[in-house]
């Protein structure tokens, strides 16, 4: 009986998982064929590039990856920055209005800068910020699960060891640079990874401060290029989905244990 | 020895809080402003509920609020069942894990834009695998997207397969902390494998469920970038969701003062939920 139960939800779990993953094989399969096979399954179908040339030939992928990559990276740069600065300060000084200052972080939590599009776009208007790299990342630099994660992290470590720090004469900056950064690695690899996979997908705050290719992402790219009144076929948009999710897809598979490890410590707050 | 540190606190904190007042707290204070003052994309001298008033009488708005309140409803009870059935799975001792934990969670690591290409080429209704399937079987095929009852369905679909994924790995993080002596226990006790899971598994997983249950309700107001691919919240607004509608009035219509408003009620809706969850960790900690 027991056994039975568990052939049966085995054979469920096969069946979701193969489902799960079937969107993307038939991306592939789509795009590594000419039209006529897009819902026509021929176990031999003849192999072709020719989507991938087409699609690449209608839209500047180079640079929209590139502009993705900068994008992501800065990002990246300015939210290490500024959550250590921040995460040290709330982890180990004690100052008046801390718990306050902590819970207006938290707030970011719940209202993400994609929530006040209207007022933001105003702001980086205001700034002539508009269609910049700058304009995409500045409202995500100040994260507070950036500086949540840190914080957490930085509490564990040990108070003697900043005191031998201190006694060796170094300064505050330099505490944090060789005492609390180096200890806090694992954290900073995780936080890197979610926030470059956030920031590699995130759509609707890119697309509103960019219009041109100058800083178009991938993703903002991708969706004028799938647009139907541009008329591409589907076995292209299908190449050119591909192309878009290439990059990211690669380093997961290479490095998936790493991946999923750092989204399960970022998520055990 | 902390005495000297407080200014530097203040230092040390200052490029986070001025970031922060620029883009989160100034904007919410303007938003508010502007819902007031404002008509069109101009500002008045005169506070006016005029705006509020139109949200009332506006039947998009309140299809747009059911709509998002139907999608919350539907897709966060689904993924967290999906995420806590795959982790289960995967947690467990069947063969193929490895490729099940790759399977479920790759959807989430794809850019929401670029599967929505995808998952719009099986809802299309003349070459859309969908329909083609249920050619197959002799049924007639269906206007997946371009029907107002099934595109809201099918957009939850759509979601629900992004978003378990992502729950699967918080639940699997949670499975691998409960103590295997319990379920040793439990075995020497004779209990079956359901009796386990409903005494000790998922008393022991509330924690997890709360904070997934408060991050899908997150996501599933936050998340519209598959609108801009799918449907564009059509048709006739069956699948307009209230941040896509603001982006609607905002860049579209050009009509911010109107998106600020809208966006007010967004603002008060995540308000709420943000008590319902500092209440979670209140429980969290006493737990």
């Amino acid at each position: 009986m027991n056994k039975t139960l568990t052939l049966l939800s085995s054979s469920i779990a096969w069946v979701l998982a193969l489902l799960w993953i079937f969107p993307l094989l038939y991306a592939f399969w789509a795009a590594f064929h000419s039209a006529e096979y897009t819902t026509n399954f021929v176990l031999f179908a003849p192999l072709e590039l020719s989507n991938f040339e087409k699609a690449w030939s209608q839209a500047p992928f180079m640079r929209y990856m590139f502009n993705t990559f900068a994008i992501s990276i800065l990002t990246l740069a300015g939210q290490l920055i500024v959550c250590t600065l921040a995460a040290y300060a709330l982890a180990r000084i004690k100052f008046r209005g801390r718990a306050f200052v902590f819970s207006l972080i938290i707030m970011q939590l719940m209202v993400t800068p994609e929530i006040l599009i209207v007022e933001n776009y105003q702001t980086l208007a205001q700034l002539h910020a508009i269609d910049t790299y700058l304009a995409v990342a500045i409202p995500y630099i100040a994260s507070a699960f950036g500086i949540f994660l840190l914080r957490q992290s930085f509490k564990s470590v040990p108070m003697d060891l900043e005191n031998a720090a201190k006694l060796e004469g170094c300064s505050l900056l330099q505490i944090i640079w060789k005492v609390y950064v180096p200890l806090a690695k694992p954290t900073y690899v995780a936080y890197a990874l979610v926030s470059i996979s956030t920031h590699w997908n995130n759509f609707l705050w890119p697309l509103i401060v960019t219009n041109t290719e100058n800083s178009r992402p991938l993703t903002v790219g991708l969706s004028i290029f799938g647009a139907p009144e541009s008329g591409v076929d589907w076995a292209i948009i299908c190449a050119g989905t591909l192309i878009s999710i290439a990059p990211l897809l690669l380093i997961f598979i290479i490095f998936q244990r790493q991946f999923i490890q750092s989204f399960m410590h970022a998520g055990i707050k | 020895m902390f005495k000297t540190y407080k200014a530097q606190a203040w230092l040390l904190l200052a490029p986070a809080l001025i970031l922060l007042v620029a883009f989160t707290y100034l904007p919410i204070g303007n938003t508010i402003w502007r819902s007031v003052f404002g008509f069109g994309v101009q500002m008045g001298n005169q506070a006016s509920p005029e705006n509020y008033a139109r949200l009332l009488d506006d039947p998009v708005f309140w299809q747009v609020l059911k709509n998002s309140a139907l999608y919350a409803l539907i897709t966060v009870p689904a993924s967290i069942f999906f995420a806590l059935s795959m982790a289960l799975w995967v947690n467990g001792k069947i063969a193929g894990t490895g490729f099940m934990r790759l399977s479920f969670f790759t959807p989430t690591m794809l850019p929401m834009i670029s599967v929505a290409n995808i998952w719009l080429l099986f809802y299309s209704s003349e070459i859309g695998l969908f329909n083609a399937v249920l050619g197959w079987f002799g049924v007639s095929g269906v206007n997946w997207l371009g029907n107002p009852d099934t595109a809201l369905y099918s957009l939850m679909t759509m979601t629900i397969w992004k978003e378990a994924g992502f729950f699967m790995i918080f639940y699997l993080a949670a499975l691998q902390t409960i103590s295997p002596d319990l379920y040793k226990a439990a075995k020497t006790e004779n209990a079956s494998s359901l009796y386990i899971f409903r005494r000790i598994t998922f008393p022991l997983l509330m924690p997890t469920t709360l904070f997934v249950f408060v991050n899908a309700l997150l996501n599933s107001f936050k998340l519209i970038d598959h609108l801009f691919i799918l449907t564009k919240g059509g048709p006739n607004n069956a699948t307009n969701l209230l941040l896509y509608y603001i982006y609607e009035n905002s860049f579209s219509f050009f009509d911010t003062a109107y998106a600020s408003a809208l966006t007010v009620i967004l603002l008060l809706i995540l308000i709420v939920m943000a008590l319902i969850q500092f209440g979670v960790i209140e429980r969290r900690v006493h737990y």
